[in-house]
């Protein structure tokens, strides 16, 4: 029935468009503390299914698993911004485009001699029995996904408006030198913003594996549908990058679904060149002028 | 302006020409295996792509991340000439080379107005695209597995060889240098350099920005399109790997690593890497993460890549003398 | 004479904020319009506008009768329009001469393939272009700076580096973003005697100034901006007078040269 068929890839889209939504916040996260898009962002993703994976496999509880995997991701996202990006601030774009390319293949070689090149799973929390809507069939892992994300993102907008560090991001983002001069420590929001999204990334990774599964290379597509996403939010509006994230994987699993299952990553490119070609500032986004 | 300094610029600006060509001629003398040879052929190779690429992002600041599918389109072509239109492998490069120069001239408009991120995405997804077509027409392009090269033949003769190869691949090598730096010294390398430094200033100077990138953008998927159809032409076969990110990357760092703006740092870029990991053989597995460590040292501590520095290292050396 | 440049109602809204509000101005060949204000005026904005960097919101812009409102600053260029910089956009990594060359980009045949096969043609031109530039430089005097790279240059050798640029073009109108910016009173006489030189070469020339005592000297016709809007226009003498324009720089106390406008 091309209803059930259509609910299907809408379920499917939204499950992986939420996961794109996490990824892209993170991504604007970082880009409205430091100006660098972190092209490593994917990476994180990875990080978080493929850690979680391996402390289950050492024999530790799934729970303890995620959570020191989170935190293994986010300390090497702190090392990320301290080692790689911090020594070369002030760089002209394209040298942080190449040293951001450049961590995220650091960290895919690295995972590829640690983890191999095999794919993993996850359990699914919340058991195996699929869901029927409406003729389709639903995996109860992507409600959790749906959830999960919109609980993190909760959590992240009470942090940045309720607390006095998610304040001093929102400086820091708005006018760099005056958050300096009301005595805003940079380098420790910077860094804070890396740990932000380097979180968003793993529990992402964690919640979609058991869907997709994680394997050491996931991360290049996975970075470029959140930019995707990102473009068609209009870089550095966090809103933004969740609605695009949701548009960009139920754009790719009406392509899967109708056109072909072959180009379904072809989906996010078409995405960002026809943004790109048609809302250089993203659909939400705005003008901005060179001073000259 | 006197013969002697006339010579002194005219030596200068063919430095470059005249060293690659000079280790050329004299690298086969040294070597002692057909492994070597055939690491020399890849090495030729990559560094005409390089060099493509390092017209695009060192003369006029532009970074491409999907150098390689235009690689993969010039070595497919040397493979589709002959299976889908009849054309010897010999006239299907040419036939690569302006097939590719074409494209990017055609797509190089919409692209070129983006800057900074925005191009490096839009030129990783171009490239990504190329890679997806390649692994999925199987019909036509024999999917992931590839397809077969036939063998070149001129007047007869069938090249073939590791030998015959080298010089092949070595004179293609020291053509495009000499084509890359008659360009850098013309009003049109003048220009790509003003673009590069100031665009606003060398747009009311009178340089049409947008025409220039395009140009230099065809220039560059020229010789990315030559070398790969090279390659493809020595192998024998073509797989969708040659357009892979991977290569696209690869070829950045030896763009950044080699020296930006710099044709002689284009070929040690190219041997930097492809020579390296022979002699690492034990950390074989390591090799992609130390190409994203490479990529992140040179941007944080030699920014100006390997010839550069040395270049500004004697200069300031000579200056400290003379003082 | 006809005005060579000239502009109708000239407007643009930078968000919600009107920066600049119907500028008329006309100049004719051989004539230097000096545009002054305070900060914030307007008058790089103005710029921006006739240089084709920005489009307007409203308004024409006019080049020897030819509406060339919103046309790409590299075609105004074509028709003999070029400009300098207020922060200065010199390309850092090339040499004066070489910076000097980019203005005779459109002088120069731009045929790719002889470019890149190195056309006996192509070595001709680039003796020829040296040459040219060379004596643009002369004209400023950074003749001794040549092959030096453009990033060891002294602030006030920049400012005349960019002049030199300009005239490479050959340009009909000239307009200059603070060329005396940062000068000492020494730099700023040469840069006074370049200015009324080309003037007297029958070259328009458009001045952004803050130094009073130059402008006063050497405009033929003064044109006063605040708050984007025309706030007077004259000749010295009427605009050293003029109660709304002493008014508009009341408080601007320690600023050099503006005591002398007021005074004379």
């Amino acid at each position: 029935m091309p209803l059930s068929e259509f609910l299907q890839f809408l379920i499917s889209g939204l499950t992986v468009g939420f996961i794109y939504g996490a990824v892209a916040l993170g991504f604007t996260v970082i880009y409205n503390a430091s100006h660098v898009v972190n092209f490593a962002q994917g990476e994180f993703v990875m990080l978080g299914g493929m850690f979680t994976v391996f402390g289950i496999s050492l024999g530790l509880p799934y729970l303890a698993a995620a959570i020191l995997a989170i935190a293994l991701t986010a300390l090497i996202g702190v090392a990320l911004y301290e080692f790689a990006i911090r020594p070369a601030r002030g760089a002209p774009v394209f040298a942080l485009i190449i040293i951001t390319i450049g961590a995220s293949i650091l960290i895919r070689g690295l995972a590829q001699v640690g983890f191999g090149t095999s794919f993993f799973s996850l359990p699914s929390l919340a058991g195996d029995t699929p869901i029927k809507i409406g003729g389709a069939v639903a995996q109860p892992q992507s409600f959790v996904v749906v959830i999960g994300t919109l609980v993190m993102v909760g959590l992240l907008a009470l942090l940045m408006r309720r607390t006095m560090i998610g304040k001093a991001l929102i400086a820091a983002s708005t006018d760099l030198i005056a958050a300096r001069l009301v005595g805003i420590n940079v380098r420790m929001i910077v860094a804070l913003s890396f740990a932000i999204s380097a979180v968003l990334a793993a529990v992402a990774g964690i919640l979609i594996t058991p869907i997709s599964l994680v394997s050491y290379d996931i991360g290049v597509l996975l970075a470029l549908k959140a930019f995707a996403a990102v473009m068609l939010g209009g870089i550095g509006k966090p809103a933004g990058a969740l609605i695009g994230g949701i548009l960009v994987g139920v754009g790719e699993a009406m392509t899967a679904g109708y056109l072909s299952s072959d180009y379904k990553d072809a989906a996010a490119f078409v995405i960002i060149l026809v943004v790109l070609f048609f809302f250089p500032s993203g659909l939400l986004g705005s003008e901005h002028h060179e001073r000259v | 302006m006197n013969v002697f300094n006339t010579l002194r610029n005219i030596v200068e600006n063919r430095a470059s020409l005249i060293l690659i060509g000079a280790m050329i001629l004299v690298l086969p003398l040294l070597m002692t295996s057909s492994f070597q040879m055939r690491l020399a052929i890849v090495v030729w190779v990559y560094a005409m792509a390089v060099i493509g690429l390092n017209l695009l992002m060192g003369f006029a600041g532009q970074v491409s991340l999907g150098h390689a599918g235009f690689f993969g389109i010039g070595a497919y072509s040397v493979a589709l000439g002959p299976s889908q239109l009849g054309l010897s492998p010999a006239l299907s490069l040419p036939a690569g080379v302006a097939f590719c120069g074409i494209l990017a001239l055609v797509l190089g408009r919409p692209i070129l107005r983006l800057k900074g991120h925005y191009l490096a995405v839009a030129t990783l997804g171009l490239g990504m695209l190329v890679f997806m077509v390649l692994s999925n027409e199987v019909e036509l392009t024999g999917g992931p597995d590839g397809m077969q090269v036939p063998r070149m033949a001129i007047l007869g003769w069938k090249v073939k060889g590791t030998d015959t190869w080298y010089w092949i691949t070595g004179i293609a090598l020291i053509i495009g240098v000499w084509l890359a730096l008659n360009l850098i010294n013309s009003p049109t390398g003048l220009a790509l350099r003003a673009i590069r430094d100031s665009e606003v200033a060398a747009s009311v100077l009178g340089v049409d920005i947008a025409k220039y990138k395009v140009i230099v953008f065809s220039i560059s998927a020229c010789f990315a399109s030559a070398a790969g159809g090279l390659l493809a032409l020595y192998n024998g076969h073509v797989t969708p790997g040659l357009s892979d990110f991977l290569i696209s990357v690869q070829m950045v760092t030896m763009v950044v690593l080699g020296g930006m703006g710099s044709i002689a740092g284009s070929l040690v870029g190219a041997a930097l890497i492809i020579i390296l990991p022979q002699f690492l053989t034990s950390l074989h597995e390591y090799e992609h993460a130390f190409l994203g460590l490479i990529m992140i040292l040179t941007m944080i501590f030699m920014r100006s890549g390997i010839v550069p520095s040395i270049g500004n290292a004697i200069k300031r050396g000579r200056h400290d003398s003379n003082s | 004479m006809t005005a060579i440049l000239e502009t109708t109602g000239l407007s643009i809204f930078f968000g919600g904020l009107k920066a600049l509000d119907n500028v008329s101005l006309a100049v004719r060949p051989g004539e230097i319009l000096s545009v002054i204000g305070p900060n914030g005026a307007g008058k790089t904005t103005l710029f921006n506008l006739i240089s084709g960097v920005y489009q307007p919101s409203s308004g024409q812009v006019f080049l020897e009768g030819q509406d060339v409102t919103g046309q790409e600053p590299n075609k105004l260029a074509g028709m003999g329009l070029t400009r300098t910089f207020q922060n200065l956009q010199v390309f850092q990594t090339m040499t004066a001469l070489e910076n000097v060359m980019v203005g005779r980009h459109l002088h120069e045949k731009r045929n790719i393939v002889a470019h890149l096969l190195s056309l006996p043609s192509v070595r001709r031109q680039r003796v020829e272009s040296r040459e040219k530039a060379m004596e643009c430089l002369a004209r400023v005097d950074l003749e001794q700076y040549a092959h030096q790279p453009a990033s060891a240059l002294p602030y006030g050798a920049l400012k005349r580096l960019e002049i030199a640029r300009a005239l490479a073009l050959s340009p009909k109108v000239l307009l200059l973003d603070e060329p005396a910016a940062g000068c000492n009173p020494r730099e700023t006489e040469e840069v006074d005697e370049i200015i009324s030189e080309i003037a007297a070469g029958g070259m328009a020339v458009v001045l952004v100034e803050h130094d009073m005592r130059l402008v006063m000297k050497i405009s033929n016709h003064i044109l006063v901006l605040n708050f984007g809007r025309k706030l007077a226009e004259g000749n010295a003498a009427s605009i050293a007078a003029d109660p709304h324009v002493i008014e508009a720089y009341l408080g601007l106390e320690g600023d050099k040269g503006e005591t002398g406008a007021v005074a004379e």
